[in-house]
């Protein structure tokens, strides 16, 4: 192992001596790289939390008492809640049949798959307005029976699956299609079922994979918008996510509290780089330990 | 434990990968399905496994029909080419596998499967690798380990595809010898698929040789090497000559050169191929009648135990190929440049349709 990092040690400065540039522009590149970051990533973050603390601590806590942000933060966590896992079970279908399999209509359901990814995600709030609306496809029927998709939860979680879809199954295609189909067809060889070979052969390997396709997921679910915002129809205390509540407090001047929401949005986005580090540590240290 | 494939035919789209194939493989025998890359030999030794479903004919273990069975049912060992060891279990838990997925009531307790992963281990002189990660260990021993692993459901038969295919020359050489005497130990009815010809005839009872979707010829390593079936066989085992002739009465005519052809003694002037191998042939300082062709001597390579000669036809100026040994060439003495005579000790002619 100790060999190993000291040849992998010597190879780097070898080559970064090879390409070496004069010492003024790796410093001017650097600098203008962390100016750039500092000024479009890291102030606003600042400022956040800033205006958020402007009032003190108990008018910052104060905002999350009121019972309409407590609802909308409960809100987020439900549609993220039902949304993550819908997509982790579809994810990996839809990259298992992608990966492993050849079928007609394959390079199909890999550009269906990007469709979120390729339109607004207010065009996609819209569609559902569209099918599920008074004036759409199944409006008539589903207010005839009682049913409220749109302006109600079904219809935000709705949205949220629908803008999440594609980061699971585009995180497991190329891992998936990379590690080919070989050690599963052992497993069958070697007698398993269908389901231990997904158990104990395929999930250890996508396992990384997953788990960070799954952050991903998660945190586009809780933070997403414009979608959201469509079929919401924001009726506070019923139909208000995070991202909208931070919208209205922000609209009635309400920045405290605007702000103090943010910061919770901001804090969850912090939590999941971090996590999305750990996994990526993770994942490099299963590589070098079995190498 | 034997193989019957009867009439099998593969197609992916329009491509013809197997064509109406038909082979037995006794029972206890280690069989070489040996070919060029796309002639269908990987194929077939999947279809053998299950990994694969013919699209018409039939494959029997020992009279009993298997075509429909699913693989997991067919007691088979496969071998893969780049190994499919399990790369997040270790070297123990690879060779496990097998017996940990039988159902409860066929599964063996902790000690007894422990017990049998280390007999497997030793088997393969691999038991001190027990608790390392795959891609912890060296090519060979991967190779090994994927053995182990395919012996340890004690299957029926072995598949093993170009097993030795992603190793370097001398961990090749080994693991031929090795994997021959314990074919020698163990007797299971075992198929490998090679491009590789004197991995094929060194190692295996009977050679399968395969082009193009058909099998041109089926044989011992011997009866494939020298009298091969047809052009493919001739060209594909070792280095050949080849010269367009003409056969008339029971004599093939190269040019100026006549040279006796018994067996086609019916044939009145049809167009034909003549393969004579680089060591049936011998170099002369004079002409010995009508059956030698005068050359120029291009190069001389001696390579390890043998010299080879690059030799020029006078006549046309084709390239002929000629072996012989050191005592050879030393007595003859000589030299790039000199003009001599070649004459073939055998030729095989193959007339032309």
């Amino acid at each position: 192992m100790i060999t190993i990092t000291a040849s992998h040690y010597n190879t780097k400065v070898a080559h970064s001596r090879a390409i070496a540039e004069p010492a003024w522009i790796r410093w001017l590149l650097i600098a203008s790289a962390l100016g750039f970051l500092g000024l479009f990533l890291f102030v606003p973050l600042a400022a956040v939390f800033t205006e958020a603390l402007r009032k003190g601590i108990a008018v910052y806590l104060a905002a999350f008492k009121e019972p309409d942000a407590l609802s909308a933060i409960w809100l987020t966590f439900t549609a993220a809640a039902i949304a993550v896992p819908l997509n982790l079970v579809f994810g990996v279908s839809a990259a298992w049949a992608i990966a492993k399999f050849d079928f007609k209509g394959k390079s199909v359901l890999i550009t269906l798959i990007d469709l979120p990814f390729a339109v607004s995600p207010v065009i996609a709030g819209l569609v559902y307005v569209l099918i599920f609306g008074l004036q759409g496809w199944f409006g008539g029927w589903l207010s005839s029976h009682d049913y409220k998709v749109l302006f109600a939860v079904p219809g935000i979680v709705l949205a949220t699956v629908f803008v999440t879809f594609p980061f699971v199954a585009r995180e497991l295609i190329p891992l998936m299609q990379a590690q080919g189909k070989e050690e599963e067809e052992a497993a069958i060889v070697l007698g398993a079922s269908g389901w231990q070979m997904f158990w104990r052969v395929t999930l250890p390997n996508i396992k990384w994979g997953l788990l960070y396709g799954v952050i991903l997921t998660n945190a586009r679910a809780m933070g997403e918008f414009g979608a959201v915002s469509v079929v919401s129809g924001h009726i506070r205390g019923m139909t208000n996510t995070l991202p909208l509540h931070v919208e209205i407090l922000y609209n009635e001047y309400n920045y405290v509290a605007a702000f103090a929401c943010a910061s919770l949005l901001a804090f969850l986005a912090l939590v999941t780089l971090a996590l999305k580090s750990l996994v990526e540590w993770q994942a490099a240290r299963a590589v070098t330990t079995n190498e | 434990m034997s193989i019957e494939i009867r009439n099998v035919q593969k197609n992916f789209g329009d491509f013809s990968a197997l064509n109406d194939i038909s082979l037995d493989v006794p029972s206890g025998e280690l069989v070489a399905l040996l070919g060029p890359s796309g002639c269908g030999k990987t194929t077939l030794l999947r279809i053998i496994a299950g990994l694969e479903f013919p699209d018409a004919g039939r494959i029997h273990f020992d009279g009993e029909d298997t075509t429909q069975r699913h693989v997991r049912e067919r007691q088979v060992g496969f071998v893969f080419q780049h190994y499919a060891l399990f790369r997040h279990m270790t070297v123990f838990e690879n060779v496990a596998f097998g017996l940990r997925v039988r159902p409860k009531s066929t599964r063996p307790n902790e000690a007894e499967i422990r017990r049998r992963v280390h007999e497997l281990l030793n088997l393969v002189q691999l038991d001190w690798l027990a608790d390392r990660y795959p891609p912890q260990l060296s090519g060979g021993q991967r190779q090994r380990i994927a053995l182990a692993r395919a012996l340890a459901v004690e299957p029926r038969v072995l598949l093993l595809d170009e097993p030795f295919g992603a190793l370097d020359a001398q961990v090749r050489k080994d693991l031929r010898r090795w994997l021959r005497r314990l074919h020698d130990e163990l007797h299971i009815t075992s198929v490998f698929v090679t491009h590789d010809q004197e991995e094929a005839l060194e190692v295996a009872d009977r050679v399968v040789v395969m082009n193009k979707g058909v099998i041109e010829q089926v044989g011992t390593p011997s009866e494939v090497y020298d009298h091969p079936a047809s052009p493919f066989v001739y060209h594909f085992l070792g280095n050949v000559n080849l010269f367009h002739s003409r056969v008339h009465a029971g004599f093939a005519y190269i040019g100026e050169v006549e040279l006796a052809a018994p067996e086609h003694v019916g044939a009145e002037n049809a167009s034909a191929l003549a393969y004579v191998r680089p060591h049936d042939i011998d170099i002369q300082r004079e002409a010995d009648g009508d059956s030698a062709f005068k050359v120029v001597i291009n190069h001389i390579h001696p390579i390890g135990p043998v010299i080879r000669l690059e030799l020029g036809r006078e006549d046309d100026g084709e390239f002929i190929e000629a072996v012989l040994t050191h005592e050879r060439f030393r007595e003859l003495n000589l030299q790039a440049g000199e003009h001599v005579y070649v004459k073939p000790r055998k030729v095989r002619i193959f007339l032309q349709d």
